[in-house]
């Protein structure tokens, strides 16, 4: 019996040992997209600093940073963008909350068929989606421009801040609301004290998944602007690389403005305290 | 009467999302060119699907080989993260986040810099799949990495003192037990993939097209000639939003079999 059991181990072991060369830990298993993030990652974020503080002969220089501060064109689309952001984030926010609200507080099946509902529009192609709302302005005679911007922007953003909002609400203790209301709390204050700040890390993801898109979605403002509407950063930041016929055209200009709107995702990395995975609008997955 | 409220809200936030789309679906059957007037029903436009036959094909094989090259890379790269203990593990996690808050123009405009220094064409097949795959592969990590949560980490110990080659134990004890995560981080590849445009139009050489970029040429540039395809894109709209019900339906009834199933 004990002969047996010896005799078994050594047959099984034997092949680990032949093929050393080809065994592995598990944690080497990300070696590849390591060194494919690195490549493709890492190094290219490192050439955006590069090309940022270089001049055309390669030499260190802040004369970039100079040409973009001091060109008022530039700076106001900076500026533009980040309010046209801001604006739309918060649009997206008073339309979607409550309709995450009430979805939250539907039952079974109904609650399923109306986030069905609203999860669907998003599987086809954004661009085609604007296409479909510039049909509709121009269906109802509104001419493009900063209103039409708005419209197309907050249209093709919703579904992703309705999503984080409800997954958020979906989980959220129900018995708070029911104690706080049986303490004493009327629906206003149930509402601003509980159900609010309860839903708080929703409503950061919602806007992480608004706020940046929208400064470098340019597809939307090219379709909805016109010829007097404002553009987005984004823009700016494409242009300088994709010059007519698809030349390269400043990339060092290009690398500044890349290097800003980094910045500015840090810094909204930062007072939001950081970015919460699990409530990703586009990792719902139903 | 506050439900019946609260039930005419979010019939008013569909109708804003609908609407559009349905216009557009009802537009894609009349003969004409605008919407606006309804000339005669007629198929048209769908007759006319085939000149857009190699956009559609660009869109979809794109989408298929960059989502399953991410979902590769992805879930050996979450099966590495998620076992190796020490440092290495965090910082490969932390930068598979970088693009997925970075965006999209700053992530395509630094590859065509890294293209550059290596002395590359900046726009090429090679540039476009490796922004799709840069794109998606984080989303398929950050797919798998729940499901290697929930599995019993003895199982793959088990496996091994029970004779299992490492690569056996991968393939018959992992795989199978993440599997699901590994499916809907394929699936939200694609979904990814095909919405792009930023990337694509970056990178891609310029005879290349996708729907995205084919369609925002159409209705970003106000020319005679570009808008001449809007019709179409109509038409292809209306096959898209009725294969997304499609699916959509038929994923909720699988799903809702499955509880049923859970349940007995």
């Amino acid at each position: 019996m004990r002969n047996e059991k010896v005799i078994d181990r050594s047959a099984y072991k034997k092949p680990v040992k032949a093929n050393r060369l080809f065994t592995f830990s598990r944690k080497q298993l990300c070696i590849p997209y390591g060194l494919f993030l690195v490549m493709f990652v890492v190094i290219p974020l490192l050439l955006i600093v590069y090309f940022a503080f270089t001049g055309e002969d390669g030499s260190f220089t802040f004369s970039n940073f100079i040409r973009f501060f001091s060109d008022t064109t530039k700076l106001s689309t900076l500026f533009i963008s980040v309010l046209v952001a801001l604006a739309v984030t918060v649009i997206c926010l008073i339309v979607a909350y409550p309709v995450a609200l009430i979805l939250s507080k539907m039952k079974g099946n109904v609650a399923m068929i109306f986030l069905l509902l609203f999860i669907t529009p998003m599987w086809i192609n954004f661009v085609l989606r604007a296409m479909a709302m510039k049909e509709l302005l121009s269906l109802l005679s509104l001419p493009l421009g900063n209103m039409a911007n708005l419209i197309g922007l907050t249209y093709d953003f919703l579904p992703f801040m309705i999503m984080p909002l409800y997954s958020t609400l979906i989980k959220m203790d129900r018995s708070l609301e029911e104690a706080a209301h049986d303490l004493g709390a009327g629906k206003v204050k149930v509402f601003t004290k509980v159900t609010l700040p309860l839903s708080v890390p929703g409503i950061i993801s919602g806007a992480m998944m608004v706020f940046l898109p929208v400064m470098s979605c340019y597809v939307v403002t090219d379709t909805f602007s016109g010829s007097t509407g404002f553009t987005v950063i984004g823009k700016l930041i494409a242009w300088s690389f994709l010059g007519e016929g698809g030349t390269l055209a400043d990339i060092h200009g290009g690398a500044t403005i890349s290097l800003v709107m980094l910045i500015i995702m840090f810094v909204t990395m930062i007072a939001t305290g950081g970015f919460k995975n699990e409530n990703n609008a586009r990792g719902t997955n139903l | 009467m506050k439900k019946f409220l609260s039930f005419l809200y979010v019939i008013i936030v569909l109708a804003f999302v609908y609407v559009p789309i349905l216009i557009l679906v009802f537009y894609s059957f009349s003969s004409g060119k605008t919407t606006g007037n309804f000339e005669v029903f007629s198929f048209k436009w769908y007759s006319k699907l085939g000149e857009i036959k190699d956009v559609v094909l660009n869109t979809v094989v794109l989408a298929v080989v960059s989502s399953a090259i991410a979902t590769i890379l992805g879930t050996l790269g979450a099966i590495g993260i998620f076992y190796s203990k020490g440092k290495f593990g965090k910082t490969v996690n932390g930068i598979s986040q970088i693009p997925v808050v970075n965006s999209e123009v700053v992530t395509a405009c630094a590859l065509v810099m890294l293209f550059m220094a290596l002395g590359f064409a900046h726009r090429s097949m090679f540039g476009v799949y490796v922004g799709h795959v840069i794109l998606t592969t984080p989303f398929v990590v950050l797919s798998v990495m729940p499901k290697l949560k929930q599995m019993d980490g003895s199982l793959y110990e088990a496996a091994l003192d029970l004779g299992a080659t490492p690569t056996q134990a991968l393939f018959k004890v992992i795989l199978p037990e993440i599997l699901p995560g590994i499916l809907s981080g394929f699936m939200l590849a694609i979904t990814l993939s095909l919405d792009d445009y930023i990337i694509t139009a970056t990178l891609s050489p310029l005879s290349f097209d996708t729907i995205s970029t084919a369609v925002y040429k159409s209705i970003a540039l106000t020319t005679e000639k570009a808008s001449e395809k809007i019709p179409i894109y109509r038409a292809l709209t209306t096959i898209i939003f009725l294969l997304t019900v499609l699916v959509v339906i038929l994923n909720a009834s699988v799903k809702k079999r499955n509880r049923k199933g859970e349940v007995k």
